[in-house]
């Protein structure tokens, strides 16, 4: 939509008079989208914010699903992966989101359990490096959580969590309550050392700079020097690598595994548009969604394109064993595990 | 007859302010509730409760404590750019939480200046991260805001009365105690009172710098209540707490609350005695040390952000675009009602105490459980995207207004005690009255106070999170999604770019109103 420019004979001394004109302007603009939306089927993905940034994977797969489907693809973005689903709670049946994309596998048990989640029907196999099939919830991507470390600052980073305890190495992680990442580290010692958890996390209380709201507070500090390594995944050496050009840091491979965070999509039970968002979650599976994921979301993608990971992939390290515990387990464990990292940590 | 008629009945516009207030807050609360029931505290809430107070209490304190030299010296010195400095030293309050964290942190962090400094004397390195951490955010974010409310505590007093001391030979001793001491006793309390609700509400600063789990807040367990595990019941006890809290602190600032009585002066804005000697030595120390200490990590985020401006995303100039239009449209909104109230307040109409306290209660009330009870209230009737801006305008305007008010009420006091019985004998309209004396004479404080509103609803990253949909973020957002996607040199440029926007406004603001002001 193009509007007519304020003219440019206004006088200079009448500011306010411009601001309202584009403030018009910019309303007017919405209006007119809303306008044109209405002529086509409208299918509502309610997702993260960083999906639907214009670094984020949201703009490609928008463009490439609209080139299939005749119908207007809006994403709605509600914070981040646990906040998606306080949202959909909030909404209940009277959500006009059709499908929900970005809740992770320590999410999904709680999420099933709301009954607002209709099987996805879908047939397509994912590549995970673990067996992944839920009848409700698709993986769209995937990372393995890892300490992310500068090379030339950290020659020989610690092997495993053990060998961090012992090390007088500094790291920052996200606070359980409140981050993805930080309620993946729980689960990752959790399964890593079952029993003796609580142990692991008396032995890290020490190495522990401090815990983060989220993880880019977590990551800003790391990248600032407050810390030697930071919670983050296998994948975030290949955004310096190749969105930087910058080599300096690198993921360390701990002798445990490495715990996976799959992130899913889901269809909603109430969804207006069925077909549209089946055509959607079947074209999650597709090359067009997948080779989008690796260098704007910086995970592997659900299902390796055709053509391959993009190069620099290549150098990141790859764990030999990995982690995950169901969504039930995860679920189970979470009260428990929490009070022994709170136990551990609030010295 | 009728201005007098019109004293003493219910002042409509200040009930009106009140109402909506109430209904932000007590009302929204009220919606988490009704939708959930309540739950009882656990023993980690109650742990959380006495972090939360313990740190808001240390934090409120030295504020105070640190701002009565500051603003002394600066209250009674002239030196170039003395005006620049205090607008300047402002700038911290409006940095956006997890700016001034790094900005802090390049300055007293692992590897900031003055851990460089000890090593390079040999000494042991320090660390931040700690409830001293945590006091340090909160006395560098808030010592701003107290030694610009006892500024205008010193400034409020008469000219007239510091000359008559003077004349008096009233030793400097004795000056404290008549003219200052009282002041400080009318001022004080309200700043320890401001500064220690704000803390309560503290969440990011308090976890990134607390160093782990046992520097948990209400204000984060809130969060986890909605957010993450979607417990609504235990959100609506945990604000009911929060209330609670800032309601005991509110009651135990009104105890300590006093009048000045200085009476009127002819308004003329003289020199306050400058003490030579060693008292020279100390102000010159006082003003110093906190320019040092509120500048250099402001410096420190404009020269990571300067790199950062070359390679800002093209959804920059919209989103700070929306956050200009938030600010303007919540500072119109909550002057007018800081306006209403106070004036309704200092001329004790009737339901003075209630206006009080509703212009008291945001800072009471979680801008997370605000926005949730409006979420769940209004989502019924529209999509919660079509509502993100003025949702966003409506809980600024409400989150800003106790600044704003709590400015302008000593002063409405003055003005009241001071011109009140003029203005009736003189028979003015009340719009004349508004013109001539009551805008003239509030323009220092209206002006800063929709400073500071603008400044805060520039940088706020609260309740737009819920809303905001795909093309609804407003600059914080933006940055917010900048970090969470590595982009944090961008996000450092974006984050410059936020504060010369919410200074910019801010300077403007407090100008207008500094220039007003006879």
């Amino acid at each position: 939509m193009e509007f007519e420019p304020p003219s440019p004979t206004y006088p200079s001394h009448m500011e306010e008079e411009k601001m309202r004109t584009s403030f018009l302007a910019l309303g007017l603009a919405t209006v007119a989208t809303a306008a044109v939306a209405q002529d086509k089927p409208v299918l509502t993905v309610l997702t993260y914010d960083s999906f639907t940034a214009e670094w984020g994977p949201g703009p490609a797969v928008e463009k490439a699903f609209e080139a299939t489907c005749a119908c207007d693809l809006q994403f709605v973005a509600a914070g981040d992966g646990a906040a998606l689903l306080s949202r959909i709670q909030m909404e209940g049946a009277a959500s006009d989101a059709d499908v929900v994309l970005g809740l992770d596998t320590n999410l999904t048990a709680a999420a099933a359990a709301t009954g607002l989640f209709a099987p996805h029907g879908q047939t397509w196999k994912n590549t995970l490096p673990v067996a992944y099939d839920d009848a409700t919830f698709l993986p769209y991507d995937w990372g393995w959580f890892a300490f992310v470390h500068d090379k030339a600052k950290l020659p020989q980073p610690p092997a495993s969590f053990e060998d961090l305890a012992a090390s007088d190495v500094k790291i920052v992680i996200q606070d359980p309550r409140s981050s993805t990442p930080g309620l993946g580290l729980l689960m990752w010692v959790k399964a890593a050392y079952g029993e003796r958890a609580g142990e692991i996390w008396q032995g890290l209380a020490d190495n522990v700079v401090t815990v983060t709201p989220g993880w880019s507070e977590a990551y800003g500090l790391f990248l600032e020097g407050e810390a030697d390594m930071v919670l983050s995944y296998t994948t975030s050496p290949a955004y310096h690598l190749i969105a930087e050009s910058d080599d300096s840091k690198a993921a360390a491979a701990f002798a445990e595994g490495h715990y996976l965070q799959v992130e899913v999509a889901g269809k909603l039970a109430a969804t207006d548009q069925p077909e549209l968002a089946d055509a959607f979650l079947a074209f999650i599976g597709t090359d067009a969604f997948q080779s989008v994921i690796p260098t704007t979301n910086w995970m592997y993608p659900a299902v390796t394109p055709a053509a391959g990971l993009p190069a620099g992939f290549e150098t990141l390290i790859q764990p030999a064993t990995s982690l995950l515990l169901s969504s039930d387990e995860a679920l189970a464990a979470r009260d428990a595990a929490l009070a022994e990292w709170q136990a551990a940590l609030a010295r | 007859m009728a201005s007098r008629a019109g004293a003493i009945s219910v002042p409509w516009a200040a009930a009106l302010a009140a109402a909506l207030l109430a209904a932000m807050t007590l009302g929204t609360a009220g919606v988490v509730a009704l939708r959930a029931g309540a739950a009882l505290p656990t023993a980690a809430d109650w742990a959380a409760v006495r972090f939360t107070l313990l740190q808001a209490a240390l934090s409120a304190g030295l504020s105070c404590l640190l701002a009565v030299p500051v603003a002394r010296a600066l209250a009674r010195r002239r030196f170039p750019l003395r005006g620049a400095l205090i607008t300047l030293m402002g700038a911290p309050f409006l940095l956006p939480v997890i700016v001034a964290i790094l900005g802090l942190l390049a300055v007293f962090g692992r590897s900031g200046i003055v851990n460089d400094a000890l090593a390079l004397l040999g000494l042991p390195r320090i660390t931040v991260y700690g409830l001293h951490g945590v006091v340090l955010a909160h006395v560098f974010l808030n010592l701003p805001l107290a030694v610009r409310m006892l500024l205008m505590g010193w400034q409020a007093i008469p000219a007239e009365r510091f000359r008559l001391a003077q004349s008096l030979g009233l030793s400097p001793f004795a000056m404290l105690r008549h003219l200052e001491w009282p002041m400080l006793r009318a001022t004080v309390p309200g700043a320890f009172v401001t500064i220690f609700t704000l803390c309560l509400a503290s969440f990011a600063v308090a976890l990134t710098l607390g160093g782990g789990p046992a520097a948990t807040t209400v204000e984060l367990a809130i969060y986890q209540a909605l957010r993450f595990d979607f417990v609504p019941e235990r959100a609506a006890t945990l604000a009911v707490v929060q209330f609670l809290l800032c309601a005991g602190a509110l009651a135990a600032g009104w105890g300590l609350l006093r009048d000045t009585g200085f009476g009127a002066g002819i308004g003329r804005r003289a020199e306050l005695p400058a003490p030579p000697g060693w008292r020279r030595g100390v102000d010159v120390a006082a003003i110093g040390l906190a320019a040092l200490f509120l500048l250099l990590p402001l410096s420190a985020v404009v020269l990571r952000g300067v790199a950062g401006l070359a390679d800002l995303p093209q959804g920059t100039g919209p989103a700070a675009l929306r956050s200009l239009a938030v600010a303007v449209g919540s500072t119109v909104l909550t002057t007018g009602a800081a306006l209403a109230l106070a004036l309704a307040v200092a001329r004790r109409a009737g339901g003075a105490r209630l206006f009080d306290l509703a212009a008291t209660l945001p800072l009471a009330a979680s801008s997370l459980v605000i926005g949730t009870g409006l979420f769940l209230l209004l989502r019924p009737w529209a999509a919660p995207s079509d509502m993100a801006i003025p949702v966003t305008v409506a809980v600024n305007a409400t989150l800003a207004l106790p600044y704003a008010y709590r400015l302008l009420l000593p002063e409405a006091r003055a003005l009241h005690s001071d011109y009140d019985r003029l203005a009736r004998a003189l028979d003015l309209t009340p719009l004349a009255r508004l013109r001539l004396v009551t805008l003239p004479r509030l323009a220092r404080p209206l002006g800063f106070g929709a400073g500071i509103t603008a400044a805060l609803s520039t940088g706020d990253l609260g309740v737009i999170t819920l809303f905001a949909g795909e093309t609804d973020a407003t600059l914080p957002l933006f940055i917010h999604g900048l970090m969470g996607a590595y982009r944090m040199e961008a996000a450092a440029g974006a984050a410059l770019l936020l504060v010369l926007l919410s200074f910019g406004l801010f300077a403007l603001f407090d100008g207008l109103g500094r220039h007003a002001a006879p």
